[in-house]
């Protein structure tokens, strides 16, 4: 950035800001918010996604790559990194904005393009093939013929309130987050509201935790208002270790000063003085992004001692957690920071009454969290209008699997899930059949094709026997099978359960090895294990019952989750493994039958050498073949055929 | 265990609370927990050893043996899983012979098993000394592990 | 507040603030339990309490939830059955089958629960973790594979003992109890005091078993058997054989000895009299120097080993007398071997003790003279009512026999030794008399014979008082220690012993559900001094004459080559 805002200056920008109703302004300020917003840029801006998904796909490169052409064209142009836009398929996403013209948004940047795509744009022409669209905005000349942003099939059905910066904002900028509103709300709660309004304006707002658990917030906060202590705590739960889940990840990578604003202002709700992020330790860019976000809001003075001259005073510290899915649930999470094993506690006492060391502690999610601006800053009616009756808002997914448009969504609750696959991830790849989603992460259910038109709500999608969960959706196509999803969501949760109580350590175990053992192939079986099998499936869903029913904590009792909706919505296929020893989706592959092909087969032997339990036999020269009753299914003789004689059934 | 040392005075408040961090620095100066690292650990911050074990044990982050040169993380994911990660582990346990925490017998490689990174939208993905790579299939895999091992073999 | 609750369709009385638990057992309504402990905060993990409420979702654990005046609540409803028969299903699915071959078979927590719960079949199939179990201490073996991961003994290990050379390690179903860095026992920090193996439900944790080095002894016609016994057995030993009451049967098991074939039967308590006059001496030595105070007691083997470990700077404060159980292990093996002109060698000398730490004691270098060691095995309460049993004994028609001259139990005061404070007690007695020259007026102090973890009292010696204290339990103990380590609290004398309440509560005693049990074997020891004539060591005419003919006196240059040990700094895993 050219300009270096110092200190002082960056204070008195704040408050002016935040006053922009009542206060003049003179006519540098406002240029200077102008030049932040980049509604006018003097010389071309370009931004490259830089989040954990662009990375991925290989941004580092592309900005290397723009920087680079810049220099040796001797560009004017100001390059910058942003967080990811949402659409994983579209990465590496570069977006341009020349002078006075909107911004556009380019798909699939890599390295290798960069050279052409800014010959292209630089001399007014637009590579459309990977166009996304351009950035609406009223001061700005649009260019024909391109859609704009809000106008993609992608975008249409969308309402962005936590994700409205992430991709547009440079995420290391203050000055920027302030100058597009941001702190405005927390200034006016310290200005404005008592902590206890506070509380009230949230629980109005009708806004529900969004880690999926769909507690409303303000009732908690209140609860942990009202109980007396010297001390109160406020953590930021963004251990995010669901599988296929990466809503947090992206909030904070792209928008990490909404977050933090939001910590404050419920900081100030419950009288906490000391904020905990509790982190994934994966999540490297995330802490990088929130430590230089949280060293930025210490510097200008809106996390520290007396804030503002409020004389509220609030922290933040980042604590990063050492992996394990279950320190996501609140207790063992309050276990972890105080230097212990994460396993969970016997609830009540609450966290909000007894928490970390004891003293009331409120544990949200990041997305809850990030909603707090928005509901303050602009009342919690308006968030009330958002949504549908006891669903106020949105929710961010994660969407990826068997899908076109995999990435990241925000939605109105009351849309259907069906919109949300079909139009907005643009449904199943081409050509397949749609089998459901899977919501919820590893403690999730399906859904299946058929119960798609259910809107998104708590309690609707709870009804259908799932749960909306912190927002991962697995799509699946006819390829995936649901003996292997649910056995692999099994031994997730068995592998991740803390141990602590008998029907959870034990009951995860035991149901993973039932379905292994229906995964299995029918060689294997002997007398003995036809019988276990056979007996295994029959407690399946006892199993389920007791643990839902009794394991201390939500690992234990969700668990079951994938099993029952499952057994509900597929029975048929759990049957066709059991009884057909068949895989449809061919994803088993222990249950696979390899034969050759006596065209293609030269008779070269090396199968049969390849073959552990000596299923294949045949003369050299002549083609070979498979016993099938003594095949195992392990498919290395169809890895080892140099003439793709090998297939299966 | 100069660096040990010099790493626990970072921390003026040894106590339980900072157990994790210390650890966590600790492991991201060695690499790894070493036995004597966890006893010092304990000794310092006035705790059993048995508990700092016992914590250690708990959390997927913390490995008791040195990592390999080319340390592989592998995203085994939801969407990971659909396709194939499970196969990758598979593969590369063939290739290079080591599992989920292990580290091969030249010390070249080690392995750690993710549950997610996080990038479901360009899955299947795995990371070599931070690098990524990914929409990985078999045989770009088998190309990218070779290409590690030559390295080191020229 | 007392409240009514609906249980079963019938009221109860209930009391704010207490758990549902607890009203349920108040009020004669059993519901299983396996990782409840008394005294200590439920952890919630085992769920087999679990309990219907109406309105709530789930079952709900009874140990952890506090009573509330709406509760309408059934304990044995079909659903709450089934899921307390899956639990234990589920427990015996990773279990090994083989009770038979269980030490802890017929006193078992998990059988009973299985019997109780009417479990009939292998319902759940299930492969096994395999685990190696750890034969490595010389006290306590402990087998994983039959650990159903309750975390009492974590508990006990970390809360009671302040030791924590256990911890829960790994997660979800490799979770497994092991001491840090997954090292075998003996190289950790147990001290061996067996709180662990009283508190564990099932055969995971028992003693190391030595009753069977025995049998070989027995047959060969070449070896004198010699017995010893200490008090706090002969007021325990009858709960092995559900005999009601505790009274004392030391005269039963002189009898069951020598039945077994054991040629000589003493009492440790014998030698009990000897530490006392041999620690009054050093002590009023050490008084009279006014240095090296307080004197600390060593007899207790687990409270030595956390010394050697934790704190080897107080080392030098510890009294230098061997405890009873060494002493008469010493004894004979010169005193009677002389008399009665045996070889040394030739005999084999058992030790039965309330004590998995005795046994640890009984291998120390230091207590080995020339190549031969003064015990030779030490076996536990729990072993010796095995061995009778393997002999074929019937203890109820046995009649009550004398031990053998010249090491029986004639005076009170070394009986007291197996409760805590009781080593204070007849110390003081006899510390009183050789300071005065007359007895104490009152026997007994009060002050020590409360029920409380840690007893001060004072004495009077001239125009000097003398204060004391006892304590038991090792997590008391360090917190006397640091008292005096930061000159918070004077002591003249340290009474330590390991396991709360005394040796009578020892990780070798019977292992039973009764919460009274160990109050009656105090009370028992008590009965014995409140009857017994002689209630001072230095009274003791068996004692006067072991002086007269073998030792000359107390700290005598004999008794100091003999009686004396010394403690080093111990290198562990802390
Ligand atoms: C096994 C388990 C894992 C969880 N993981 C997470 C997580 O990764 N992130 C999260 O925000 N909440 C997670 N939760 C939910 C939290 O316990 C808690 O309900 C939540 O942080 C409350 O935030 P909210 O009120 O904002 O929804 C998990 C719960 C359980 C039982
Ligand atoms: S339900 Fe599972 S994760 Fe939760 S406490 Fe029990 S064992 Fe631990
Ligand atoms: S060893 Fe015994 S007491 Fe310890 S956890 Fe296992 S079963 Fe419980
Ligand atoms: S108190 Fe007694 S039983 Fe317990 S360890 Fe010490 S000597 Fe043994």
């Amino acid at each position: 950035m050219e300009e270096i805002i110092i200190n002082n200056e960056t204070d008195v920008f704040l408050m002016q800001v935040v006053h922009l109703d009542k206060v003049e302004y003179t006519h540098s300020m406002e240029s200077r918010l102008e030049y932040l917003r980049h509604d006018k840029v003097g010389r071309p801006l370009i931004l490259v996604s830089m989040g954990t998904s662009s990375l991925v796909a290989g941004s580092e490169a592309t900005y290397t790559r723009i920087c680079q052409y810049s220099e040796e064209r001797n560009l004017d142009a100001e390059i910058m990194q942003s967080g990811s836009f949402g659409m994983s398929m579209a990465e590496p996403i570069v977006s341009i904005q020349m002078p006075g013209r909107t911004r556009l948004l380019f798909s699939n940047i890599t390295e290798d393009r960069v050279g052409s795509l800014l010959d292209d744009v630089f001399h007014n022409t637009i590579p459309t093939e990977f166009c996304i669209g351009q950035l609406r905005n009223d001061k700005h000349e649009g260019y024909r013929d391109t859609l704009f942003l809000d106008e993609t099939a992608f975008m249409k059905l969308q309402k962005r309130v936590v994700l409205k910066n992430i991709g547009i904002i440079n995420p290391e900028s203050i000055e920027e987050y302030i100058a597009r509103g941001g702190f405005k709300a927390f200034v006016k709660t310290i200005k404005h509201y008592s902590s206890e309004e506070i509380c009230d304006l949230v629980e109005i707002s009708g806004l529900r935790g969004r880690s999926g658990s769909g507690y409303p917030t303000g009732k908690k906060w209140k609860i942990a208002h009202h109980t007396p202590s010297d001390q109160k705590f406020l953590i930021c739960n963004a251990e995010e270790s669901d599988p296929g889940a990466f809503m947090d990840r992206a909030i904070m990578e792209g928008d990490p000063f909404l977050l933090i604003e939001g910590m404050a202002i419920a900081a100030y709700g419950i009288n906490a003085t000391k904020g905990i992020i509790y982190i994934r330790t994966e999540y490297y860019q995330s802490i990088e992004r929130l430590e230089h976000a949280i060293a930025r809001a210490r510097e200008i003075g809106i996390l520290g001692h007396n804030i503002l001259g409020s004389g509220f005073n609030f922290d933040i510290i980042l604590r990063k957690g050492p992996g394990a899915f279950v320190c996501g649930e609140e207790t063992a999470l309050i276990n972890s920071l105080e230097g212990k094993r994460g396993m969970p506690q016997s609830k009540p006492p609450y966290p909000a009454t007894s928490g970390l060391h004891r003293k009331p502690t409120i544990i949200n999610n990041v997305e809850t969290l990030s909603n707090i601006p928005a509901i303050i800053g602009k009342g919690p009616d308006w968030f009330n209008s958002i949504g549908v009756l006891n669903n106020a808002g949105t929710k961010v997914f994660a969407i990826s699997g068997n899908i076109k448009f995999p990435g990241l969504i925000e939605v109105p609750f009351g849309i259907s899930l069906r919109s949300i696959v079909f139009d907005i991830a643009a449904g199943p790849p081409e050509g397949k059949k749609f089998k459901g989603i899977h919501m919820g992460g590893p403690a999730g259910s399906v859904i299946p094709v058929s119960l798609l038109d259910t809107p998104l709500t708590f309690e609707s999608i709870k009804e259908v026997g799932s749960g909306i969960g912190s927002g991962g959706i697995i799509a699946m196509d006819e390829d995936t099978c649901i003996l292997d999803m649910v056995k692999y969501f099994m031994d997730f949760m068995q592998r991740q359960s803390c141990g602590k109580c008998i029907p959870c350590r034990e009951g995860t175990r035991r149901m993973t090895e039932i379905l292994e053992s229906i995964t299995r192939k029918p060689v294997n079986d002997n007398g003995h294990t036809t019988l276990e099998r056979f007996k295994g499936v029959m407690q399946l869903e006892s199993l389920a019952a007791v643990m839902k029913d009794t394991s201390l904590c939500g690992l234990g009792q969700s668990a079951p989750n994938p099993v029952l909706s499952t057994l509900r919505h597929f029975r048929e296929e759990y049957e066709e493994h059991i009884f057909d020893r068949k895989c449809r989706s061919n994803r088993c592959t222990e249950l696979r039958t390899y034969f050759i092909d006596v065209e293609l087969c030269t008779g070269c032997s090396l199968c049969a050498k390849k073959c552990p339990s000596d299923a294949i036999f045949g003369t050299p020269r002549h083609p070979y073949f498979v016993v099938e009753e003594k095949c195992i299914g392990c498919g290395l003789c169809y890895e080892s055929c140099k003439f793709s004689a090998i297939h299966y059934k | 265990m100069e660096k040990l040392d010099n790493l626990l005075k970072k921390f003026p408040d040894l106590s339980r609370d900072n157990l994790i961090p210390i650890l966590q620095a600790t492991q991201d100066e060695y690499g790894y927990l070493s036995e004597e690292s966890i006893k010092k650990i304990a000794l310092a911050l006035k705790l059993p050893a048995s508990k700092v074990y016992g914590l250690s044990t708990f959390y997927n982050q913390f490995r008791f043996s040195p990592p390999g040169k080319f340390h592989i993380r592998v995203c085994h994911g939801t969407t990971c899983h659909m396709n194939n990660a499970g196969l990758f582990l598979k593969e590369i346990h063939k290739i290079i012979g080591i599992g989920d925490g292990e580290t091969s017998r030249d010390g070249l490689f080690s392995l750690e098993v993710l549950s997610c990174i996080g990038a479901c939208g360009q899955a299947p993905v795995i990371s070599i000394n931070g690098k990524f790579y990914d929409r990985l299939t078999k045989e770009k895999l088998k190309s990218v592990l070779l290409t590690y091992r030559n390295m080191e073999v020229v | 507040m007392v409240f009514t609750i609906e249980v079963n369709n019938r009221p109860i009385q209930a009391r704010k603030g207490e758990t549902i638990l607890s009203a349920l057992r108040r009020n004669g309504i059993q519901v299983p339990t396996l990782c409840n402990m008394k005294d200590y905060t439920p952890t919630g993990a085992c769920r087999m309490c679990v309990v219907e409420i109406e309105g709530r979702e789930n079952l709900t654990p009874s140990c952890s939830f506090q009573v509330e005046d709406w509760m309408k609540i059934n304990t044995h409803s079909p659903r709450v059955l089934a899921a307390r028969k899956t639990i234990v299903e589920l427990l015996l699915s990773n279990h090994p089958d083989d009770c038979l071959y269980c030490e802890r078979n017929g006193n078992c927590e998990l059988q009973l629960l299985a019997e109780n719960l009417n479990i009939r079949e292998r319902r759940i199939p299930g492969k096994k973790s395999a685990y190696k179990n750890d034969k490595s201490s010389p006290a306590i073996v402990r087998d994983p594979a039959k650990c159903i991961l309750c975390g009492r003994c974590v508990r006990v290990c970390e809360d009671s003992q302040a030791v924590a050379c256990l911890d829960f390690t790994h997660r979800g179903s490799e979770l497994i109890i092991a001491t840090a860095m997954s090292k075998p026992l003996n190289f950790s920090n147990c001290i061996n005091c067996g709180q662990c193996v009283i508190v564990c439900p099932t055969g995971a944790l028992t003693e190391k078993i030595q009753f069977e080095e025995i049998s070989n002894a027995l047959h060969d016609p070449e070896k004198i058997l010699v017995a010893q016994y200490s008090p706090s057995i002969s007021v325990s030993l009858a709960e092995e054989f559900g005999l009601k009451g505790n009274r004392d049967i030391n005269g039963i098991i002189n009898a069951a000895l020598r039945k077994i074939g054991f040629n000589k039967v003493y009492e440790s308590s014998f030698a009990a009299d000897v530490n006392i006059l041999e620690m009054a001496e050093e002590f009023l030595r050490r008084q009279s120097k006014g240095e090296q105070l307080p004197m600390i007691t060593g007899d207790c083997p687990a409270w030595v080993k956390y010394a050697e470990q934790y704190t080897p700077d107080i080392l030098p404060l510890l009294t230098s007398v061997k405890s009873p159980q060494q002493i008469t292990g010493t004894l004979i093996k010169t005193w009677i071997s002389e008399k009665e002109k045996i070889n040394p060698a030739a005999i084999f000398s058992v030790s039965i003790m309330p004590c998995t730490a005795k046994k640890f004691e009984g291998q120390r270098v230091e207590m080995t003279r020339k190549g031969i060691s003064d015990i030779d095995t030490v076996l536990t309460t729990r072993e010796l009512a095995r061995l009778i049993r393997l002999h074929g004994i019937d203890i109820d028609l046995l009649e009550p026999e004398p031990s053998d001259d010249p090491m029986g139990g004639i005076s009170s005061s070394g009986k007291l030794f197996g409760v805590s404070g009781g080593v204070m007690e007849s110390l003081l007695r006899t510390i009183f008399y050789k300071h005065s020259g007359n007895e104490l007026d009152e026997t007994k102090l009060p002050k020590l014979r409360s029920f409380k973890p840690i007893r001060e009292a004072q004495l009077k010696l001239g125009t000097a008082e003398i204060s004391v204290v006892a304590v038991s339990g090792m997590n008391h103990a360090v917190k006397v220690l640091e008292e005096v380590r930061s000159k918070k609290k004077h002591y003249d004398i340290i009474e330590i012993m390991a396991c709360p309440g005394g040796c009578v509560a020892g990780g070798g005693q019977p292992i039973t559900k009764d919460e009274n049990a160990i109050k009656n074997r105090i009370k028992a020891l008590y009965d014995i001094d409140n009857k017994e004539r002689i209630k001072t060591a230095h009274k003791n005419p068996q004692v006067i004459a072991l002086y007269e003919d073998f030792l000359s006196e107390p700290m005598s240059k004999k008794s100091i080559e003999l009686l004396h040990t010394t403690f080093t700094p111990r290198e562990v895993i802390l």
